[in-house]
């Protein structure tokens, strides 16, 4: 049992301990939560460390067999680019953890099952083989339902069944998709996958069909236009800790399991394709900015906003390319910190206006300068302005999108261009109504965050700027994951 | 003796009825019919198994056939702890029901074992008939309606069985199921085929597939509880261990007669599957829900039927053990705490389930976990099972039917996570707190904990049943 297995289990084994838990002391639960993801997160920080860069490929890898009758194992293991996503993971969990301070009813289910889903999708990102990936995969709606259906707001209960449905509808395609590379190549596990050559196997399954099986699993977390319609609900209504969850680490899943699986199989089929969703890509950042400068309501306006940065993660990663790649990659960690940082002070903006409408906030900045100026940090970072994470991540993206050598991408690219002035308008728009204007007399007492809230927000928005200054932080280790992956198109 | 697990059963129920002539103490007639089975399991686990058809051909003693016994023990088991808590309304005819209990399960113990088309249709009657009885056994109206319409569909269903039974006769000239696969070789008659699949829908009546299944619901919502649970985990499965066994054997050959009954067995699944879940979707009743379930979950249990007649097996398959076992766990753990839950709020209704997760924490995990295994969650054996099967089905060639069953599982989670949502969000009415008594508590505890080390061991089981089923 190697370190990378602890860290997958270790919030697990914690949920399991909250759940034997005596006693109905909100506290307790909350510090035994704080202390495993932290801990979780240090054992993340030394595997991030110690990932030997120059080495590349799969590191830190635990193999058991598991079932030999169908040849699968307990195989995991990490390369940059999801070592990258553990541990965006493990840091939003801890944050996720501090913003659910409020949680007062049945805490000790509430980090229980918070923990399990960190199991779920760290396991997620560190499988090696397709059967244990959908099964952490399949997992993960488990906790969601209850963290979504017990503590969210509005329609909670709709909004967690629309999720689960949606999900489980995308997985099963999935799940006939990894049935289907089974039955063709008598495998699970990914290195050896990555080895075979399918067209060498051809056995009346299509390759097209199992990379459209596959993707839809990854469509709907992402989600691609048009699987999105649960994500508003969804986001809006689960609790802080599951918009944070959800919208920083679970699309991620997404982004990666099309980078890892549909593309690394199946580059053939992803490059003949590859218009075809550099065009979706387009909708997804226009379409989702469009309606975010619609919303009233602060949380479906990051909600749509996270819809329409996804986008960006789908054009690089369809540009098919190093620069493409590396930007949808950092693309996802930028986005995890932004999108967390704009959902905690969305929360303590709601929390403690009492209302979600931004036309019904107004001169805030003037009560809550610190709050102010943070969701400020992960505007500019939503908008990509230089030195953010965002414009690291999105120019990375442009130009590799600008250079793919799909039909069209150039063209595409440029029309892609309006999602930055989309993202201007919205952003700007909701820091305008909410913080500035005219000081509202019933939100004159309110006073500024406190300072476990100045704490982890002020710790995301430094992640912002770190990564948007020094974005070799994180390029160093992906190099040579997107290495390999773009070799597989001649460079 | 290669019948001695039979002899056992046989003898315990004749012993139930003597003993309460005698005594009519509950605790002596449920004693017996435990010790019964316990000895019965003995034998079953420890008697020789031969690939070749004893007593004339009559009866298969081979691994398949002890597989499906010793399940079978376990269920009627269950159903069997699990009664005593249902002990007050069934307590005028405590005796008669334990009796039924375990005439019925020596009927399901010769199922799998039928070498003959004779035996196949005795086997079948014993069970059908003690379940007539078993469901009417509450008198209320409801339970006696029950009774009367599975007694009519039974007996349709046994003189369609029996006319397909003549066809296969007249065009081979043997009931045995070894001479009826030699003289098919390689050639076979239309009659054959005629005859085939009008046996097919005989048995799937017993099976509960759609065309087959009215019958159900009204049967599970009628039945006292225990014998819902009996119907549902083990019945079903000795319906389904038949077809395995009388069509892998008998009409199993390479000319092709098992691709046609194979296909025409996809075909079903797919219906009974999709028809059941669309149905269940409008449950209000838990029994109902959970016999629209069982329909869902014969359709995936054919799947694997199929691939044994379009792979050309001759012999049971380890993959529809598996299925068969974590079904069973998964429906001692539903069924018991549904006997012990409703037994305490008077109700059957989903609704009346709301707050069980604060009124009894342990109820609730047993429930949820038997739920997430019928729904095929990651983690449980249902889930495990379902992709054994799916693997197979691809395999098969049937990647259209793997496809309608994915779908399927995902309609199913709606029904299924109402439940959990009712039970874990509901408001109670009543906010007193459920016990779970100590003997049905065990044996859920147990199918519980079953589930998941199936769940996240499945070899365990997968390779044992393979072994004895393959291995002489």
């Amino acid at each position: 049992m190697g370190i990378l297995s602890i860290t997958i289990f270790l919030p697990a084994a914690g949920a399991l301990l909250l759940s034997v838990l005596p006693g109905k002391n909100a506290r307790i639960p909350r510090a035994v939560a704080l202390a495993v993801t932290f801990l979780t997160l240090v054992l993340s920080c030394v595997l991030f460390a110690s990932y030997d860069r120059s080495l590349g490929g799969f590191q830190f890898v635990d193999a058991l067999s598991w079932i030999p009758a169908i040849n699968s194992s307990y195989h995991v293991g990490l390369d940059g680019l999801s070592l990258s996503l553990v541990t965006l993971t493990s840091l939003l969990a801890v944050i996720a953890v501090l913003a659910s301070r409020h949680i007062t009813s049945q805490p000790k289910a509430f980090f229980a099952w918070l923990l399990l889903l960190q199991s779920c999708i760290i396991g997620v990102f560190s499988s090696l083989d397709l059967l244990l990936f959908f099964i952490f995969w399949e997992l993960e709606v488990v906790p969601l339902y209850f963290l979504i259906s017990t503590w969210g707001s509005n329609r909670k209960e709709r909004s967690a069944i629309k999720y689960v449905l949606y999900t489980l509808f995308g997985s099963a395609f999935m799940l006939a998709g990894i049935v289907a590379l089974y039955f063709t190549t008598g495998t699970f596990s990914l290195p050896e996958l990555y080895n075979t050559d399918f067209a060498m196997l051809a056995n009346g399954i299509p390759l097209a069909a199992m990379f459209f099986l596959l993707l839809a699993g990854f469509a709907v977390k992402l989600p691609i236009f048009p699987f999105h319609t649960w994500l508003p609900d969804t986001y809006s209504d689960a609790p802080t800790a599951g918009s944070i969850m959800l919208a920083g680490a679970l699309s991620k899943m997404g982004g990666y399991g099309i980078a890892r699986i549909c593309l690394g199989l199946f580059p053939d089929t992803a490059a003949s394709f590859s218009s075809l969703f550099m065009g979706l890509a387009v909708v997804n950042i226009i379409y989702g900015g469009a309606i975010a400068l619609r919303q009233k309501e602060i949380k479906r306006i990051i909600a749509y906003s996270s819809f329409s940065h996804m986008g960006f993660v789908l054009l690089g990663i369809f540009s098919l390319n190093e620069i493409g790649l590396t930007g949808a990659a950092l693309q996802m960690v930028s986005h995890g910190l932004i999108i967390g940082l704009l959902f905690a002070g969305a929360a303590i903006l709601v929390k403690r206006t009492g209302t979600s409408r931004i036309d019904e906030m107004g001169g805030l900045a003037r009560q809550m300068p610190v709050l102010c100026g943070l969701v400020f940090v992960a505007a500019i970072g939503a908008m990509g302005v230089p030195s953010s994470s965002g414009f690291v991540a999105e120019v990375s993206v442009y130009l590799g999108a600008f250079s793919a050598s799909a039909e069209a991408a150039k063209i595409i690219t440029i029309i892609s261009l309006v999602g930055i002035l989309l993202a201007a308008s919205y952003m700007l728009n909701m820091v305008m109504k909410v913080f500035f204007g005219p000081v509202r007399e019933s939100f004159a007492s309110l006073p500024d965050i406190g300072s476990v809230e100045k704490l982890y927000l002020g710790v995301l928005a430094t992640g912002i700027f770190t990564v948007g200054l020094y974005p070799q932080l994180i390029t160093t280790v992906l190099k040579p994951a997107i290495k390999g992956l773009a070799v597989l198109w001649g460079g | 003796m290669y019948i001695l697990p039979e002899i056992i059963i046989a003898a315990s129920a004749l012993a139930i009825i003597i003993a309460d002539l005698i005594s009519r103490k509950p605790v002596i007639i449920t004693t017996i019919a435990i010790v019964g089975i316990a000895a019965s399991l003995i034998a079953a686990c420890t008697s020789t198994v031969t690939f070749e058809p004893v007593f004339d051909g009559m009866l298969f003693i081979d691994g398949w056939s002890r597989l499906l016994k010793v399940l079978l023990l376990v269920v009627a088991g269950s159903v069997v702890i699990a009664s005593t808590d249902y002990h007050a309304r069934l307590k005028h005819s405590w005796a008669e029901f334990h009796a039924l209990v375990l005439f019925s399960l020596l009927g399901m113990m010769l199922m799998p074992s039928a070498g003959n088309l004779i035996s196949a249709f005795i086997a079948i009657e014993i069970t059908s008939i003690s379940f007539f009885v078993m469901v009417g056994m509450l008198k209320t109206p409801l339970s006696s309606e029950a009774s009367l319409k599975m007694m009519l569909t039974g007996g349709i269903a046994a003189a369609v069985m029996l006319y397909g039974m003549a066809f296969i006769f007249g065009s081979t000239g043997s009931t045995s199921l070894a001479e009826i696969a030699l003289s098919s070789q390689p050639d076979f008659s239309s009659g054959l085929l005629l005859g085939a699949l009008l046996l097919l829908a005989g048995l799937l009546f017993e099976a509960g597939a759609v065309p087959f299944h009215m019958w159900l619901p009204d049967a599970y919502e009628g039945a006292p509880t225990p014998v819902t649970m009996y119907l549902s985990a083990g019945s079903k499965l000795a319906g389904i261990a038949v077809i395995a066994r009388v069509f892998s054997m008998g009409l199993n050959n390479p000319g092709g007669l098992g691709a046609d009954w194979g296909m025409a067995v996809a075909v079903i699944s797919a219906l009974t599957m999709t028809l059941g879940n669309v149905l269940a979707l409008q449950q209000s009743n838990i029994k109902r829900l959970l016999a629209y379930s069982g329909i869902v979950h014969t359709g995936y249990m054919l799947i694997a039927v199929a691939t044994i007649g379009l792979g050309g097996q001759v012999s049971g398959d380890e993959k529809l053990f598996f299925y068969m076992a974590s079904f069973a766990l998964a429906e001692i753990a539903v069924f018991t705490a549904v006997i012990v839950i409703t037994r305490q709020i008077g109700s059957d209704r989903i609704e009346d389930l709301a707050g069980l997760a604060r009124r009894s924490p342990l109820l609730f995990a047993i429930m949820s976990i038997g739920i997430f295994s019928l729904m095929g969650l990651p983690l449980t054996a249902g889930f495990m099972a379902k992709l054994f099967i799916f693997t197979s089905a691809v395999d098969n060639g049937l990647l259209w039917l793997m496809i309608i069953a994915v779908l399927n599982t995902v309609i199913s989670a709606y029904y299924y996570l109402r439940i959990i949502r009712v039970m874990w969000l509901g408001k109670p009415s009543d906010g007193s707190a459920l016990s779970l008594p100590k003997a049905p508590g065990l044996i859920s505890i147990f199918s519980a904990l079953g589930i998941l080390l199936l769940g996240i061991a499945p070899y365990l089981l997968l390779k044992l049943a393979e072994n004895i089923i393959f291995i002489p």
